[in-house]
């Protein structure tokens, strides 16, 4: 009997080769690539002057100096704003190489090409760039004022405006019995992948081919706008994502100005190019997230009841729009997570400020609405003196509500209809598991020894899977070797072993004979990228399919040969047999040689397929009309709408009476992720999730000064949590499976990341017995509100 | 203020030894470690993270011990004994931290897992049995976006008992 590989934790596939040093990051390649090194804006808002290159081209070892008026073509004009909506009413993106003016610091003005990095960078340091400074604009209160612009043609710095409605807020508002207003915010954080960006540029000028190798998370997207950008066909263009150290968003950008000026440079200098991103770059040039300013107003009844919910936020996008709006919007829609708010009214505005741009990040908009959400919940149990669980409770879409339509638009351009989930069920586990209703001897206990500590509790809901779509294709060998290839790209997820576990259990085959290829456009050209937790559902979807149409050609062809009817066929261990007759049998490497006919023995193996070699129908030709040869199969997946995963977190924390120190003593994780492929690699998703969400609620935030100087753009000042400062994660699970896909599975990657701030907040509130409505906090701010509600409760007194 | 015009970067021949083989290349002296490692000697499962040495995925063993070759000269490595990742093991037969990691799913991109390799690979050396509480406190200089570092400290454990398994069997041949 086949092991089923599917649910089970099958260790990765890919790990011997990265334990022992042996992946292919992007500068692991193209060691006699001609590199790059990029002069880039030093002020906020500027417009350029002059650029004097002299001094850099007496550099020994320098081959070229580009600016902007050196760039041609496509390739000179604006780079694309990727998504567009209607609600965008500025759209303003950058160039490639500034033009006439920087809006941000690290905006790139010239390209250095040269022998190595060390001699561009030489180079860079000698170009002189004269600068016309500007008024910057940062910080979203500045920019919200509008007194000063960054886009002279964007009125008030607004570049998009949305309100959606659902019902009617302002009836239902007056008529609440009760209503609260929250102001509420949250600061900047980013990706930070250890590997930052990069890319490789290989021009073959015989073939007039361009070979692009990109540290991306779109290896089409790339493809794509090269193509464009360099006016070259799509078919002289391929894009491969070689191993890629992590992306968590910022990669899913594209194409960031070195994706276009790389392959351009390789084709004007017909010779490799390279360039590879370095930290300080990556905090300057690339992109952040998070950045909102919120105002919540609620209407409940007396037993905690959302009657009416009235939200507005100011989003900062930075200084340009490529990514367009998707990540507002996800925060107004995502806002709801597991709860039914009867009347809803959700408005924002996307700002321009003088800073680096704003592209998805991890939960992608939606930690900042399920902050809001979830700060509102525990401001509506204080008010009532309820238990934070209990109007939690009251408000859940229950089960048998399912699927249940939110009334509002997605970022897919469809109806925000959860499919599947049980609130309550994982909130029963959720309080089991952290001990909720013991919480307070729990407490007792701590103040006894002169410790203070809260607990905390944050729910949200994640709309994964979204579409176009992805496709699979499988391709036996006549070894038995299953080729699998699918379009989007891996920087982690293990997707060589979840889509191999897949198709190993579609096809009947050991999970050892099986090879995954992700993005890489020459194997897979159609796709769209890995973001939204949809690696899983995708293309975990796409596989079986193209799996089960090689299943259903290998078995056709094995039932003719067997002379058997194919039900009574079946496929184990990558050999076809007779139920019942084993002795019957035939393996499937034998059906892919039958599959292709042939003239030529190139192999052993090949002998049996080829023109004499057996008996045929002299009436047939070799391949039917309706047939292909080969044993392969290629199949999409696409679905009408996003699958809704889950989950509820909570969080014990210890604040020092005296120093405000912040230590999480424990952090409890429910999940929800529908069917669950591999539990081992779910379960690092979360803890990986979870982690980066702590550095986004204790530590991590971009200190911008009035300037536009970013004062802490390195590892030394943003402080990424070292494993001192994780907790230990203690997980359980909950699987509903959707019902919109073949395999049940709603995705699980950037889960554990989205309610970590609001719980965080919610424990350190329960601890101190006031608000915490701005994230992250340190121990500085933390002490700060404690002298301010001391002040102030003084004064009441 | 030098002029680079006047003083073409001149090169010195280093020659160091890595994973117990001698290789001499001419480099500029300002070539650090890890660009030698990585682009000269093309021994790329050297990583780099950070350029700064805060994030610990470009440590190698200098003379057993753990250190940044981002932040030190190739020229100065000469005399030494480098250990790089790719010194600990192959794809066939993996050293105890690079099998634990496998075994307890210690990584995910795998780009800081190299530094983590070499840098648990020393500490185990000294620390043979150590607790789950010691495991973390020694990974707590690196760097890691992936995994959240539970299954990291996991591996850290599980790699003692791989190297003790080991040699108990080694002792029993």
């Amino acid at each position: 009997m086949t092991t089923r590989q599917f649910g089970s934790p099958v260790l990765r596939k890919e790990d011997p080769r990265l334990v022992t040093g042996n992946g292919r990051y992007l500068d692991d390649l193209g060691h006699t690539a001609y590199e790059v090194a990029f002069v880039r804006s030093p002020h906020a808002h500027a417009r350029i002057v002059d650029i004097d290159v002299d001094g850099a081209l007496e550099v020994d070892g320098v081959v070229a100096v580009f600016t902007h008026e050196d760039l041609d073509g496509p390739a000179a004009d604006r780079l694309p704003l990727l998504i567009p909506h209607p609600s965008i009413v500025a759209g303003r993106t950058g160039h490639a190489l500034a033009k006439e003016d920087v809006n941000h610091v690290g905006e790139a003005v010239v390209m250095v090409v040269a022998r190595d990095r060390y001699l561009a960078e030489d180079a860079a340091q000698r170009i002189v760039v004269t600068y016309e400074p500007l008024r910057p604009v940062v910080g979203i209160a500045t920019s919200r004022d509008g007194d000063d612009l960054v886009h002279d043609d964007a009125p008030g710095n607004v570049a998009a405006h949305l309100l959606q409605e659902v019902g009617n807020v302002e009836v239902a508002m007056a008529t609440a019995p009760h209503t609260l207003t929250l102001d509420l915010e949250i600061e900047r954080s980013a990706c930070m992948p250890m590997e930052g960006k990069g890319v490789l540029a290989h021009w073959d000028s015989d073939e007039q081919r361009m070979r692009i190798h990109s540290s991306t998370q779109t290896s089409t997207g790339v493809r794509a706008a090269v193509a464009a950008k360099l006016q070259l066909p799509l078919a002289q263009v391929e894009c491969i994502a070689p191993d890629v150290g992590g992306g968590f968003g910022v990669k899913i950008m594209h194409p960031w100005p070195e994706e276009v000026l790389i392959p351009w440079a390789a084709r004007r200098l017909d010779h490799d190019v390279k360039w590879t991103e370095d930290r300080r770059e990556h905090f300057t040039s690339s992109a952040h997230e998070r950045g909102q300013l919120q105002q919540v107003t609620v209407g409940f009844d007396d037993d905690g009841r959302l009657l009416a919910l009235d939200v507005r936020f100011w989003h900062d996008n930075g200084a340009y729009l490529p990514y367009g709006v998707i990540v507002p919007i996800i925060t107004a829609t995502q806002l709801l997570g597991p709860y039914k708010p009867q009347n809803y009214r959700v408005e924002f505005w996307s700002l321009y400020t003088n800073t680096v741009l704003v592209t998805p990040y991890r939960g992608a908009g939606r930690p900042q609405g399920c902050f809001a959400m979830e700060r509102t919940m525990d401001a509506i149990a204080a008010e009532l003196g309820l238990d934070r669980t209990e109007v939690r409770s009251r408000n859940f879409i229950q089960p048998e509500e399912m699927p249940y339509d939110q009334g509002l638009l997605f970022q897919d351009g469809r109806p925000l209809k959860y499919d599947s989930g049980d609130f309550p069920a994982s909130l029963a586990k959720l309080k089991a598991l952290v001990g909720w209703d013991d919480f307070t001897a729990y407490r007792e206990q701590a103040e006894a020894e002169g410790r203070k500590v809260g607990l905390g509790i944050g729910c949200y809901v994640e709309g994964t899977g979204v579409g176009p779509y992805e496709g699979g294709h499988v391709h036996v060998e006549t070894s038995g070797r299953v080729n699998v290839a699918t379009g989007l790209t891996t920087q982690g997820q293990g997707h060589q072993t979840i889509l191999a576990q897949i198709v190993a259990d579609e096809l009947g085959v050991s999970i050892e004979d099986v090879y995954v290829t992700t993005g890489d456009t020459r194997r897979m050209p159609y796709a769209v990228g890995t973001f939204a937790s949809r690696g899983a559902v995708m293309s975990g979807n796409a596989v079986a399919l193209a799996a089960r149409a090689v299943r259903a050609k290998a078995l056709r062809i094995a039932a003719d040969a067997l002379e058997v009817s194919e039900a009574d066929l079946q496929i184990e261990e990558g050999t076809i047999s007779v139920k019942g007759a084993p002795h019957a049998s035939i393996a499937l490497s034998t059906v892919a040689v039958m599959s292709n006919p042939l003239r030529y023995a190139f192999d052993e193996s090949a002998k049996a397929a080829t023109q004499f070699a057996g008996a045929f129908d002299p009436d047939k030709p070799p391949v039917a009309d309706e047939d292909e040869p080969g044993l392969e199969g290629k199949d999409f997946y696409s679905p009408t709408q996003a699958t809704f995963a889950n989950g509820m977190h909570a969080a014990i924390v210890e604040t020092d009476p005296v120093t405000a120190e912040i230590r999480i003593l424990r952090y409890c994780v429910i999940h929800d992720c529908g069917t669950v492929v591999n539990p081992m690699i779910v379960e690092g998703q979360v803890h990986g999730g979870v982690a980066q969400g702590v550095g986004g609620a204790l530590y991590e935030r971009m200190a911008y000064d009035e300037t536009g100087q970013l004062l802490n753009a390195s590892f030394m000042d943003f402080l990424i949590p070292y494993a001192s400062e994780v907790p230990h994660i203690e997980t359980d699970h909950l699987e509903t499976p959707s019902p919109l896909n073949p395999l049940g599975i709603k995705g699980a990657g950037e889960a554990g990341t989205i309610p970590v701030s609001a719980v965080i907040a919610s424990a350190i509130e329960d601890a101190e017995g006031f608000p915490i409505r701005s994230m992250p906090i340190s121990p500085t701010e933390l002490w700060d509100l404690r002298r301010q509600h001391a002040r102030t409760n003084q004064e009441t007194a | 203020m030098t002029d680079l015009d006047q003083t073409a970067p001149a090169t010195v021949d280093v020659t160091l030894r890595v994973n117990g083989v001698e290789h001499t290349r001419t480099v500029e002296p300002r070539r650090l470690l890890s660009d030698f490692l990585r682009h000269d000697l093309r021994l790329t499962g050297t990583h780099v993270g950070c350029e700064h040495g805060v994030c610990g995925a470009c440590t190698v063993l200098v003379d057993g011990d753990p250190m940044r070759s981002c932040l030190m000269f190739a020229v100065s490595a000469q005399e030494h004994e480098i250990t790089t990742v790719e010194g600990l093991g192959t794809q066939d037969s993996m050293g105890p931290v690079q099998q634990a990691f496998v075994e307890c799913h210690g990584l995910q991109c795998g780009f800081c897992t190299p530094g983590f390799v070499t840098t648990i690979t020393a500490f185990i050396a000294e620390n043979p049995d150590p607790t789950i509480d010691e495991a973390r406190e020694a990974v707590s200089g690196n760097l890691c976006r992936c995994t959240g570092y539970q299954n990291i400290c996991k591996a850290v454990v599980r790699a003692a008992e791989i190297t003790r398994e080991r040699a108990d069997e080694d002792g029993a041949r």
